[in-house]
């Protein structure tokens, strides 16, 4: 079995050893990288359907033709459950993390490289699995990124909950058993690969971020796991957990007593987690450039630390909040709503924090500070609105209306994209070598940002005017028609946001042959990557262990040399 | 010739004693870990295995969570126009599953004397490959394959009690009760039976060329596993029995 401790004597040298089934945790965050990327655009182009038909809904659209009410109801789930599991899971984590975790403690690998490579390769097949649901009879599933039953567990129940839905659950059970391997990993190469004097409070907020978001993937994902099996259960061999008595087409079904509220309570709480999954480590990597570009200390390191730990704790005891309309006990709701607002408190540390670190600094407006900003306006925007949906009564108006989808798409989609988007920027050079290009780099962030805000803000007013969600045409309904025009800026909004996203396609791939070549700390930061050459060799520090003897964002330093200390430099120089 | 002589008595290895393993964590203790000694790769398999077996854990809780709701539930009869209970008792072979309970702790036990021997071979190795030092003719018993023989045998009992449930006229899809205990039962097997590849992987180590403490390693997270497959088993014993 290969371990860190034998990785640099065993450099691969064929292709396929090298490129496809890597061992190297290098490696293989690229792959998951590029996984996600490829992922980002069919679940963004998903998405450009949706909008397109709901201004247009007659259309005929190119590979799709005209598209029916089920055809877009099958758009909106393979959209957000490919966003959500294939993207947002995937990128921050199984990528950026997958890369930076063993470097930034000073480890030459992760724990178990094998089990690393297993886990993309697993993620792999989870994602062609899911792809595959569009090409099969009846085509993909229309029950929504949720899944809920009945509509999900009865096979007869619409187009594409045959072997479309037998896939999509299939797809989020591999999903679910790669994501564990890899927390397994993420965990134990935290807890047992750090160098010499890497304390947990040396560590960088990235590795907080990634260490957190391991613990809650390997909480979450086994109860995922098994409700999925359960749904896999009555769908094929006719139990009843969460199906009850059903008369279909004037037919009585054979499942009987079940409780679609059961899948509810297993599936949000992995769910709401998952929206942590998706978001802390955006929230390191924004700490951690916000320093980086601040050119000062990040304000309030513990505090920072602690506010990851507690947002996760309360992660788990909120998943209620999503189940207001339910008929649940007035009780139970006001515990699951005094909880939900509790998270508002370390999120508004964070926040807090992030301005501190800014106020008073020499800051760098470069692209990875640009796309830092913006993902900690985007973090406020959309997590304002959280209290408001965290109150039952208010709940129970705007529940299933825009405004959750506005709310969620801003705190966890285009914030976390956000996070992705700044840790591209920031880790490009090391990645591969060269800078991407800054002045394309601003066009795309100032057009993403604005064009985020076109689309997501103004669905908050669609929703407290009671436009709902989920439905398929609404210009023919009287009472809405005076939301068509804010619905058609949103999809031109779409449209030139989706296109812009070609721009950093190509600065990426054009920086990667083309771009300048970059030096070993471009950004003078003082994280052990970038202590290391660029891009960094097979063992990551050329055969030396790196030993800490400073925190991670040293800056500003009085009386040493430069303007910052790098995690490596001398004992000799005092810090903090 | 050479001599040896131990500092720690040879016969105390192996019997519970361990050989020494540096403290967890790299940066706290102000020591790197990142060295290829056997000690920090048996504390850093040991880590991963607890991961793995918090993860199981909360597939099991997560279906005793679902276990009990369900219970609970009433559900509507269409025949008689009214809330009923459905969960009715499932007739199980309960005295064959008390004799693969015997069994898989029998297997338990036998995995346990692997680990030690395992351990002392492993313990051992460095002074075996001193010149001139010989330790006797040690011959190792097998309690892996045992242990292998003993876990086959518990599957082929769940196997069996299965097969006498379906005679009892209990199907997966029968009632909710009987869906629980197949569920439970079947998703506890299939996790001894990664066990058991994993056992069969420690078995075949020297076959495949594997060093000794690969070897041991291997056996050492495997019985662990093993054990916390009779708790989980005893476990879901206990849920069905008493919580029916």
């Amino acid at each position: 079995m290969a371990t860190p401790a034998t990785i640099h004597s065993h450099a691969p040298q064929g292709f396929i050893r090298k490129y496809i089934f890597s061992l190297d945790h290098k490696v293989i965050g690229i792959q998951y990288f590029f996984l996600a990327l490829t992922a980002v655009f069919v679940g963004m182009f998903l998405s450009l359907l949706m909008r397109i038909h709901m201004i247009w809904p007659n259309a005929a659209l190119p590979l799709v033709g005209e598209i029916k009410p089920e055809t877009y109801l099958t758009l909106l789930t393979m959209h957000g459950t490919i966003m959500v599991f294939f993207v947002l899971t995937t990128a921050p984590q199984g990528g950026f993390g997958n890369y930076f975790l063993p470097i930034q403690i000073g480890a030459p690998d992760m724990a178990f490289p094998v089990l690393n490579m297993l886990s993309f390769w697993t993620t792999f097949v989870g994602f062609v699995v899911i792809i595959a649901a569009f090409f099969v009879t009846g085509g993909a599933p229309l029950h929504g990124w949720t899944g809920y039953p009945p509509l999900s567990a009865v096979q007869a129940s619409g187009p594409g909950e045959g072997l479309g839905a037998d896939l999509w659950i299939t797809s989020i059970a591999i999903f679910c058993l790669a994501s564990l391997m890899g927390a397994l990993n993420f965990i134990t190469t935290t807890l047992d690969l750090r160098a010499k004097g890497m304390t947990l409070m040396r560590m960088p907020l990235t590795v907080w971020s990634w260490f957190i978001t391991a613990i809650l993937g390997l909480l979450a994902f086994g109860v995922l796991l098994s409700a999925g099996i359960l749904l896999l259960l009555d769908r094929n061999i006719g139990t009843s957990f969460y199906v009850p008595l059903i008369v279909m087409n004037g037919q009585v079904m054979q499942h009987k007593g079940g409780s679609p509220l059961l899948w509810q309570h297993l599936f949000w709480f992995f769910g709401h987690p998952e929206v942590y999954i998706a978001i802390l480590p955006g929230m390191g990597v924004a700490s951690q450039i916000l320093s980086t570009f601040s050119r000062k200390p990040i304000f309030g390191y513990k505090a920072m630390v602690y506010a990851m730990l507690s947002i996760g704790f309360f992660g788990f005891m909120v998943w209620g909040h999503h189940m207001f309309m339910s008929g649940m006990s007035p009780y139970s709701a006001f515990a699951f709503s005094i909880l939900t607002m509790c998270i508002g408190v370390p999120s508004a540390i964070k926040t807090f924090n992030w301005l501190g670190t800014m106020w008073k600094g020499h800051i760098r407006f470069q692209s990875p500070m640009l796309y830092a900003i913006g993902f900690v306006s985007l973090f406020v925007s959309g997590g304002l609105s959280g209290p408001f949906l965290a109150q039952p009564v208010l709940d129970i108006q705007l529940h299933d209306t825009y405004f959750v989808v506005g709310h969620f798409h801003l705190i966890m989609g285009v914030a976390a994209i956000f996070g992705i988007f700044a840790a591209t920027q920031y880790w490009f050079p090391k990645m591969f070598g060269r800078m991407m290009n800054e002045t394309w780099a601003r066009i795309h962030f100032f057009i993403t940002l604005a064009g985020t805000y076109a689309i997501f803000m103004p669905m908050h007013y669609l929703g407290m005017a009671g436009q709902t969600r989920r439905y398929s045409q609404f210009t023919e309904v009287a009472y809405q028609s005076k939301l068509i025009p804010l619905q058609t800026f949103m999809t031109y909004a779409a449209i030139i946001t989706i296109a812009a996203q070609f721009i950093f396609l190509v600065n990426l791939f054009w920086s990667m042959f083309k771009g300048p070549k970059a030096s070993d700390n471009p950004w003078e930061a003082t994280t052990l990557e970038w202590t290391t050459t660029t891009p960094p060799p097979h063992d990551n520090f050329g055969g030396r262990t790196p030993v800490v003897h400073h925190g991670p964002y040293e800056y500003g330093v009085p009386g040493a040399p430069k303007d910052y200390v790098m995690q490596n430099d001398p004992a000799t120089i005092a810090t903090h | 010739m050479a001599t040896y002589t131990p500092t720690t008595p040879i016969d105390h290895i192996g019997h519970g004693q361990e050989p020494p393993i540096p403290p967890a964590g790299g940066g706290d203790e102000g020591h790197g870990s990142n060295g290829p000694d056997y000690g920090a790769r048996l504390r850093r398999a040991r880590l991963g295995l607890i991961c793995g077996i918090a993860t199981v854990c909360m597939v099991f809780i997560s279906l005793t969570s679902a276990y009990v709701v369900r219970q609970g539930l009433p559900t509507f009869d269409d025949t008689s126009n009214s809330y009923v209970h459905d969960w009715g008792e499932v007739k199980m072979p309960w005295g064959l599953l008390l004799i693969n309970t015997a069994v898989l702790l029998l297997s338990s036990i036998t995995m346990e004397f692997a680990r030690r021997s395992a351990a002392r071979q492993a313990a051992l190795a460095p002074v075996q490959s001193i010149p001139g030092v010989s330790l006797g003719n040690e011959r190792s018993f097998p309690w892996l394959g045992i242990t292998v023989v003993l876990g086959i045998g518990f599957l082929v009992g769940q196997w069996l009690a299965w097969g006498e449930m379906h005679a009892r006229g209990f199907f997966i899809n029968t009632n909710p009760s009987s869906s629980f205990a197949f569920l439970l039962t079947i998703t506890h097997a299939i996790h001894l039976g990664g066990g058991m590849l994993a056992l069969l992987w420690a078995a075949t180590a020297s076959l495949r060329r594997q060093t000794l403490e690969a070897r041991r390693i291997a056996v050492d997270i495997t019985a662990w596993y093993w054990h916390f497959m009779l708790v989980l088993w005893v476990y879901i014993f206990a849920l069905l029995g008493f919580a029916r």
